[in-house]
């Protein structure tokens, strides 16, 4: 079973939960076996942007000391095989076209999102 | 059961922040009536659904007490499903992910409710007819 | 071609998602599958004749079948009588049937 992972919510909780937990999640299916696509869309597709830092969170002397690291755990899925894809339209709307961005990630038009839907046996959208 | 069908849901809202949390009980309902069987793998907030603390309360608002408010617990919903399930030869398998569980004390959930990890959702997955995520935002 | 059933439980009032989501409805048709929109919660809120309900025109328009759930209707006081052209109020069974019989189902 071949399923592609749609994941447009972003920065949600991820300071809590030092990383975002979909994102967590599609590496530790895809330890289990999972065969998985990502496709990053809205404001997820900030998420392949380098240079995201949200190091320095403390609340009195409580200090976080493994913050997120989400460019790294996209790329990490890249390492793993997983094919991500970026909605073009949602990054150019953000103003993220020619931002630099990790390597081996695919950019996708939305004229493209129903040939990837079909090409997957079950879309789930987190 | 002929032609008895298996869903899966992946559910990830606390109990009462979202109109998801009961529309995805009102689909599971659906299916319990039906003698499905039932999985949900319940992810972070999700973990809280059939946590046994859960305790009524009055609305003093409404001006009523405690019994004449008979305020919604969700850990009973599940409870009513896993028995309306049964009750048409299906069964609700209700996971919790442990990590999403230690992280918010909820460890103390209803009977039949079971911990779990992500290699518990593909492995339901792959096992069902169909599978529905219900994100949250 | 595959069969779609796409819930929708928000509002294009709140959410600018919701068009996006109604033109996947129907470019989904286009690439030649079957496709249904379930509106629930307040996703229902569009499907009240008069208003900003152009969306959800054009989706019947492309092929795409609405269906509003009764319950999310009867509970924003939106009678069978009231609803835009081309909707159609349908109980909550509609989805399951369609988990059950393999549709490529998808929560928005």
């Amino acid at each position: 079973m071949k399923v592609l992972q749609v994941i447009d919510c972003a920065y949600r909780a991820t300071l809590e939960e030092q990383d975002d937990t979909i994102i967590w999640i599609t590496h530790a299916m895809k330890g289990a076996g999972a065969h998985l696509t990502v496709l990053l869309g809205g404001n997820a597709t900030n998420y392949v942007i380098r240079g995201q830092d949200a190091s320095g969170l403390s609340f009195g002397d409580w200090r976080q000391t493994e913050p997120p690291r989400i460019e790294n755990d996209v790329a990490g899925l890249v390492e793993k095989g997983v094919k991500v894809y970026v909605l073009e339209e949602d990054l150019a709307e953000r103003g993220l076209g020619n931002e630099p961005r990790i390597d081996g990630v695919a950019l996708i038009t939305r004229g493209g999102v129903p040939s990837l839907m079909d090409a997957h046996d079950q879309v789930w959208h987190w | 059961m002929a032609d008895n069908k298996t869903l899966t849901f992946a559910l990830m809202d606390a109990p009462y922040e979202s109109a998801r949390s009961t529309t995805a009980f009102r689909m599971m309902d659906i299916a319990a009536r039906r003698g499905y069987d039932i999985n949900v793998f319940a992810y972070e907030g999700a973990v809280c659904v059939p946590f046994s603390k859960q305790a009524p309360h009055p609305n003093a608002v409404h001006g009523r007490e405690v019994e004449e408010e008979n305020h919604p617990l969700p850990k009973d919903w599940v409870a009513a499903l896993m028995r309306e399930a049964e009750k048409n030869g299906g069964k609700l398998d209700w996971v919790n992910c442990g990590l999403c569980v230690d992280e918010r004390g909820v460890a103390e959930a209803i009977e039949g409710v079971r911990r779990g990890t992500p290699g518990d959702l593909w492995q339901m997955a792959g096992d069902s007819d169909n599978t529905l995520v219900i994100g949250t935002r | 071609m595959a069969k779609y059933m796409l819930i929708e439980s928000r509002d294009p009032f709140t959410s600018n998602e919701v068009a996006q989501n109604y033109a996947l409805a129907a470019g989904l048709v286009g690439a030649g599958n079957e496709v249904t929109v379930f509106l629930v919660q307040n996703g229902v809120l569009p499907a009240r004749a008069g208003t900003r309900a152009d969306g959800l025109s054009a989706l019947t328009t492309a092929g795409v079948t609405v269906l509003a759930d009764s319950f999310s209707l009867r509970e924003r006081a939106i009678a069978g009588d009231m609803l835009a052209d081309g909707v159609s109020a349908a109980e909550l069974d509609v989805v399951v049937d369609a988990l059950a019989d393999g549709a490529k189902t998808i929560w928005n």
